[in-house]
């Protein structure tokens, strides 16, 4: 929370009571002259014209409030990560900050240039080379033409694009164009960064190079860094501190592990022990000759080592001779942790109950989702049949206090491998 | 480290502050921006930058074939082509900072939706564009006009040539605030979008372009013609540059306070709509 933090270092952001009222329905499509009516009813006192007999007076524009009453102090050289589902108005009040648009009550003081990343590579033009993007969207972004002539050679050199700089950017891949597109936002010297979802495309190396970056700019050189995502790996490894948004409100602030958790508790509610399915559910690749028609849990919570069963329903057109499960555990925000293989075995057309035990041993303290696969082996061919996608949930729990402290999963990750295990050392044991 | 940097924003409108200075410090994305709108809309063309010249020139053809020979409007004496060449091309530059500007919100809606830059530095820079390429133009008006001179079909006032580039910044100005005017209303009242156009169109009628004002005599339509401010800058320019021009003290005076005021309103109403019209496109 802001008061546990020390009050002598510098604010980089105070928000204090800032609203966000939107109007719903369709806004502007009034016409000239009804507006002008209203108002000249409104200047001599009179009933406006325009309003429909018997309207409540009060729910005229029906508006909802994105932001409600937002109240926060952000340090100098802080990282701070913003969760929260979507509606929760992570990115209404990253647009205040930028000043895209104004809050409808409240006040923002900002000390310190903002560089506002609400999308990658805005204002870039296709027909334009990559060295005119670079110049176009860093003026955009707030620097003069001197200050990217000197960071010209660095930010080339970190987007990994050099041999297709004098290329317009139409011909580049996506990839090449976000790599760009980052490098000039990476490089500005503004005080405030602003970033939401950006690095969300990308691949791994350049997103890690980026976060890199990012953590190095907050923590080096005492720039602040707003940072929106779904991905809890990066907010993990970019901030050192996390605000959970509901409803236009804060509803926490402070330790990024906390924020975390709080935060995927409201999506445990995917967890069940039985699940039904349609056909519609499976994934769209696969054969199709089967469906998986429900999938029950021994329980959706078990304690960490103890054998979960789980009874798979399969409804088959055809015989397989060598089916089998490949599943894929994975966090509860969608990133994979392994790969479970099963046992193969044979069923005939129609229903077949089949039920696995899952070992739980190597799975840390968490909430985890599980995709399976199943596939026919024909001859040396693996053919995928159907694909049930991030639809069963299960808990795993664990009383075990590891070294002194609960599970850390930001640097120990979701994996508790076997203990290593002391090699019997003959010659050298002086005690022999 | 520029600690000493201070952003307040509230919800309440800043007053009447013009924000100049910020535009100022934008200056390097103005010249973008102007860079640009000239590298897009000649990429792909079989003609290029010829486009700049030939439009306006065909146009000229026009209006001399229809009003100076079927019609035979006066014009002052002044060779034909040279005359409506001239107006066409000055014209062009009074309408394209109108209509250029007019859709600076809703034709940039995705970019000022994602980042925050002063809003102004696109309605400049169309005004420069709209500029240079009026210079552009006159480089060919100029060949006409060596070649009259050297057969003595006209005589420029050549002591009144240091008002032209007074004039061009006049309507420049003008024309800037009457299209961001627009632009601020039409993110509210989208008809005004459609209206522009052909607006703009009635408007050169209004104004001494495909005739000069001396064939208008005293009646309501010259004091009409005389009330419309672009009439006067019109006339003014033609008399310095091509040697003939109506020029009436008082309505100059009223031409140039009207485009202060049209100027100044159109900043104050642009930053005001600025603020929130993301909320409202």
């Amino acid at each position: 929370m802001a008061d546990m933090t020390n009050d002598s270092r510098k604010v980089a952001i105070r928000i204090s009571g800032v609203k966000k009222r939107y109007v719903l329905g369709q806004i502007g499509g009034r016409t000239l002259q009804a507006d002008l009516q209203s108002w000249w009813a409104r200047k001599h006192g009179k009933e406006d014209p325009n309003t429909v007999i018997g309207q409540d007076q009060r729910l005229i524009g029906q508006s909802f409030m994105a932001l409600n009453g937002i109240d926060l102090t952000i340090y100098q050289g802080e990282a701070v990560g913003i969760i929260g589902s979507n509606g929760a108005g992570k990115s209404t009040l990253l647009k205040l900050l930028s000043r895209v648009t104004a809050p409808t009550a409240g006040e923002i003081d900002l000390y310190g240039r903002v560089a506002s990343m609400l999308e990658v590579g805005t204002g870039f033009n296709g027909e334009m080379t990559g060295r005119e993007n670079i110049y176009m969207n860093g003026t955009i972004l707030g620097m003069t033409k001197a200050e990217i002539d000197k960071k010209m050679e660095q930010i080339v050199e970190f987007s990994e694009v050099r041999d297709f700089i004098d290329t317009p950017v139409k011909r580049y891949s996506s990839g090449m164009y976000v790599k760009l597109a980052f490098s000039v936002a990476a490089h500005l010297d503004n005080e405030i960064m602003i970033m939401d979802e950006v690095l969300a495309v990308g691949d791994m190396a350049f997103q890690k190079k980026c976060l890199g970056k990012m953590r190095e700019a907050a923590m080096k050189e005492g720039r602040t860094v707003l940072y929106v995502s779904h991905n809890m790996n990066t907010i993990r490894q970019l901030c050192s501190r996390c605000i959970v948004m509901d409803q236009g409100k804060v509803i926490f602030d402070g330790d990024v592990e906390k924020a975390i958790s709080l935060y995927s508790a409201s999506k445990d509610a995917l967890i069940r022990s039985a699940y039904a399915f349609t056909e519609e559910d499976q994934g769209p690749e696969g054969e199709k000759s089967a469906w998986i028609e429900s999938v029950v849990l021994s329980s959706s919570d078990v304690e960490q080592g103890e054998d979960l069963e789980i009874t798979f329903r399969i409804n088959s057109r055809i015989p397989m001779a060598s089916a089998g499960f490949r599943c894929v555990v994975t966090s509860l925000s969608g990133e994979a942790i392994g790969l479970v293989p099963s046992e193969e075995f044979s069923i005939g057309a129609g229903v077949t109950e089949i039920t696995m035990v899952l070992r739980t041993g190597e799975l840390a303290p968490g909430s985890y989702l599980f995709d399976p696969v199943l596939y026919d082996r024909r001859k040396e061919d693996y053919v995928k049949i159907t694909h049930i996608i991030q639809a069963i949930g299960f808990r795993v729990s664990s009383a075990v206090i590891y070294y002194n402290t609960v599970w850390q999963k930001k640097y120990w990750g979701n994996v508790l491998f076997e203990k290593m295990i002391r090699v019997k050392d003959q010659e050298e044991d002086p005690g022999e | 480290m520029d600690t000493n940097y201070h952003i307040h924003i509230t919800s309440k409108p800043k007053g009447l502050s013009l924000n100049l200075r910020e535009v100022w410090d934008y200056r390097d994305l103005i010249v973008l921006f102007t860079k640009r709108s000239f590298a897009l809309t000649f990429k792909q063309t079989v003609l290029g930058p010829a486009w700049i010249f030939l439009n306006p020139l065909i146009t000229s053809i026009i209006h001399t074939l229809v009003f100076g020979e079927i019609a035979g409007f006066g014009t002052d004496g002044i060779p034909k082509i040279l005359f409506y060449f001239t107006s066409t091309a000055l014209w062009n530059y009074y309408a394209n900072c109108i209509t250029q500007n007019a859709t600076t919100f809703t034709s940039n809606a995705a970019v000022f939706g994602k980042v925050y830059f002063p809003r102004l530095s696109i309605p400049i820079s169309n005004m420069i564009s709209a500029l240079i390429r009026f210079a552009i133009q006159m480089l060919l008006v100029g060949a006409f006009l060596v070649f009259f001179l050297l057969r003595g079909e006209v005589h420029p006032h050549w002591a009144y040539w240091p008002v032209l580039p007074f004039v061009l910044l006049q309507l420049g100005m003008m024309g800037l605030g009457v299209g961001i005017i627009v632009s601020s209303l039409t993110t509210k009242y989208r008809d005004l979008s459609i209206l522009v156009g052909f607006g703009v169109q009635l408007w050169m009628y209004a104004t001494p372009i495909v005739y000069s004002l001396s064939i208008v005599g005293p009646s309501l339509t010259r004091n009409i013609m005389l009330i419309n401010p672009v009439t006067l800058p019109v006339e003014v320019f033609r008399y310095a540059f091509l040697g003939q021009g109506t020029i009436v003290a008082g309505y100059l005076i009223w031409s140039i306070v009207f485009t202060f005021a049209v100027m100044i309103l159109g900043i104050l109403i642009f930053n005001r709509v600025e603020k929130t019209f993301m909320d409202t496109v």
